[in-house]
C-alpha cells in the first residue's frame, strides 16, 4: 500500500519535473518570474530564524558539546547515506555509488551507528548528492528561482529533488515504525548545528544586507550551479562582461594614483 | 641550467608548482597570491581587531588587488554614467566597506590553513586555486581571480565555493543604490561607515 502511494506521487512529481519547470525566454543571470511570492516567504523564512531557530542554535550550541554535536551530524549524514547511493546509481555514477557504500559499511560498523566517521579518515570522505542532482543529470533544467518556507533557497528542479529526498529514504523501509521519528529528528538537528556553525556568515547575510532576498539569491544560485558543474559563477554571470563593448574596458590603470587620474580617458565617452 | 631559469623554477617549487605547466604568467599570480596569503593569515593571527585590522586588509587590497576594476564589475551598469572623480571615490569606499565587512568575518578564519594547488588561465588572466582547511571543517575551494595591470598581477575577484566576491557585491551594492534612488554621492559616502 505504502509502496504504491509511494510511487504514485514520485510519478506526479517526475512528469512535473520533465514537463512543468518553466523555461527562462533568454539566459539570463538570475530567473525570479515568482518574486513577489517568493519575498513573503523570504520574510516568513527570516521572522522564523530570529524567533525560532536562531535561539535554539544558539542554545544548541552552547548547551551541547562539539564532540556531541559532530556525532549528531554524523549520524544523520550516515542515515542519508543510502538515498545518496540510490541516487548515485540512478545518475549512472557507479563510483559514487561504491564509494558511498562503502562509507555508509564502515560508519555504521566501526562507527558504531554512524556516530564517528572513521571513512573520511580512510579516504571516503562525504558525496552528498540528491534527487535534484539526479533530475540535473537526467537533463532537467533549473526552471525559475522558487524561496521554499523552512528549506529556504531552491529552484524549480531542486524543490522537487527536496521533495522527493524527504520522502524517499530507503533506510525508513528497513526500521520499525517506532522508530521512523529517528531519521528526520536528526537531520532537525543537523541543520540546527550548522545555523550555529555558520552563525556569522548567516547573520550577515539575513541581518546585515541591504536587501536579504536578493543576497540569498545571488549566493544560492551560484553555489548551486558551481556544485553541479564544477563550473564557477562568473563564466555564466560574467559582470564585466557588458563593459566588453567599451573600447575602455581594458583599463590597466592604478585606481590609487589618482595624479595620472586613471579614469580620464572615460570623459571621451 | 641558466640562472633564471633556475630561480623559476626554484619559485615554482617553493610554491608546490613543480609539476605543472610552466606559464610565466601562472607563476607571476601564484606568488602573488602566495604573498597575498601570507599577509593575510598574518593580519589574522596578529590578534589585532576592529579599525586596526580593518586598515591591514586595506593595506592588502592596495597592495595587491585592481579594486578599480573590481569596482567597474561591482557597479555594473551605473558606471557608465559616473565622473571620473566618483569612479575613483567608488573604488576607494568599495575598498574600506570590503575590509571592514569581510575583514569582521576573517577573524573566523584565525588558524586557517590556505594552500595554492593550481593555475589556470582565463579570459581576463590567470586564476589560482587554492584550497582553504578550517579547523573542524572539509576544506573548501577559493579561486582568486588575477590580471595584469601594468605588467604587474593583481586580483580583481574572489571565488569561494563557486561563490564570486564581485558578482555577489554587485547584487548588494545594486540595492545599496536603489536605497538610496540611485544617488551614487550618497552611497559612496555610506560605504565607508556602513556594513
Amino acid at each position: 500500500m505504502m509502496t504504491s502511494r509511494l510511487t504514485k506521487i514520485l510519478l506526479v512529481v517526475l512528469a512535473g519535473a520533465v514537463g512543468a519547470c518553466t523555461t527562462p525566454d533568454a539566459p539570463v543571470d538570475v530567473f525570479d518570474p515568482y518574486e513577489k511570492t517568493n519575498r513573503r516567504i523570504h520574510n516568513f523564512n527570516v521572522g522564523l530564524d530570529r524567533a525560532l531557530v536562531r535561539p535554539t542554535s544558539t542554545a544548541y550550541g552552547v548547551v551541547v558539546p562539539r564532540p556531541v554535536r559532530t556525532g549528531v551530524s554524523n549520524f544523520a549524514n550516515n542515515i542519508d547515506t543510502p538515498r545518496f547511493v540510490l541516487n548515485d546509481i540512478a545518475q549512472g555514477n557507479i563510483v559514487d555509488a561504491g564509494h558511498n557504500f562503502m562509507r555508509f559499511m564502515i560508519n555504521t560498523t566501526l562507527g558504531i551507528g554512524g556516530i564517528f566517521d572513521p571513512a573520511t579518515s580512510f579516504g571516503l570522505e562525504t558525496r552528498r548528492t540528491g534527487f535534484g542532482e539526479t533530475l540535473h543529470v537526467w537533463g532537467a533544467q533549473e526552471g525559475a528561482y522558487i524561496e521554499l518556507p523552512v528549506f529556504g533557497p531552491s529552484n524549480e528542479r531542486d524543490a522537487i529533488g527536496t521533495v522527493v529526498d524527504f520522502i524517499s529514504n530507503p533506510i525508513s523501509a528497513t526500521i520499525n515504525a517506532s522508530d521512523e521519528w529517528i531519521p528526520p529528528t536528526a537531520n532537525v538537528m543537523d541543520r540546527v548545528g550548522d545555523r550555529y556553525e555558520f552563525a556569522d556568515t548567516i547573520d550577515s547575510l539575513f541581518y546585515e544586507s541591504e536587501d536579504s532576498y536578493i543576497s540569498a539569491r545571488i549566493v544560492y544560485i551560484q553555489n548551486r550551479r558551481f556544485e553541479l558543474g564544477g563550473q564557477n559563477g562568473v563564466d555564466e554571470f560574467d559582470p564585466f562582461a557588458e563593459f566588453d563593448d567599451d573600447p575602455f574596458a581594458e583599463f590597466d590603470a592604478d585606481p590609487f594614483a589618482f595624479d595620472d587620474d586613471p579614469f580620464a580617458e572615460f570623459d571621451e565617452e | 641550467m641558466k640562472r633564471r631559469d633556475f630561480m623559476v623554477v626554484s619559485a615554482a617549487a617553493a610554491l608546490g608548482l613543480a609539476a605543472l605547466p610552466a606559464s610565466a604568467q601562472g607563476n607571476a599570480a601564484a606568488q602573488l597570491v602566495t604573498a597575498a596569503v601570507g599577509d593575510i593569515e598574518q593580519a589574522i593571527n596578529s590578534g589585532k581587531t576592529g579599525p586596526a585590522l580593518y586598515s591591514d586588509f586595506e593595506r592588502i587590497f592596495e597592495r595587491y588587488g585592481d579594486v578599480g576594476f573590481s569596482a567597474q564589475g561591482v557597479m555594473g551598469r551605473p558606471w557608465r554614467d559616473m565622473s571620473n572623480q566618483q569612479r575613483a571615490q567608488f573604488a576607494d569606499s568599495l575598498k574600506v566597506y570590503l575590509s571592514r565587512k569581510y575583514g569582521r568575518r576573517f577573524r573566523e578564519f584565525r588558524g586557517a590553513e590556505i594552500v595554492v594547488n593550481d593555475t589556470r588561465s582565463i579570459r581576463r588572466g590567470v586564476e589560482v586555486v587554492t584550497t582553504v582547511k578550517l579547523r573542524g571543517q572539509s576544506p573548501f575551494e577559493v579561486l582568486f581571480r588575477v590580471r595584469e595591470v601594468n605588467g604587474q598581477p593583481r586580483f580583481y575577484d574572489l571565488v569561494i565555493e563557486g561563490i564570486s566576491l564581485v558578482v555577489t557585491e554587485r547584487a548588494e551594492i545594486g540595492a545599496k543604490l536603489d536605497a538610496r534612488r540611485g544617488d551614487v554621492n550618497a552611497l559612496i559616502a555610506d560605504l565607508r561607515t556602513e556594513a
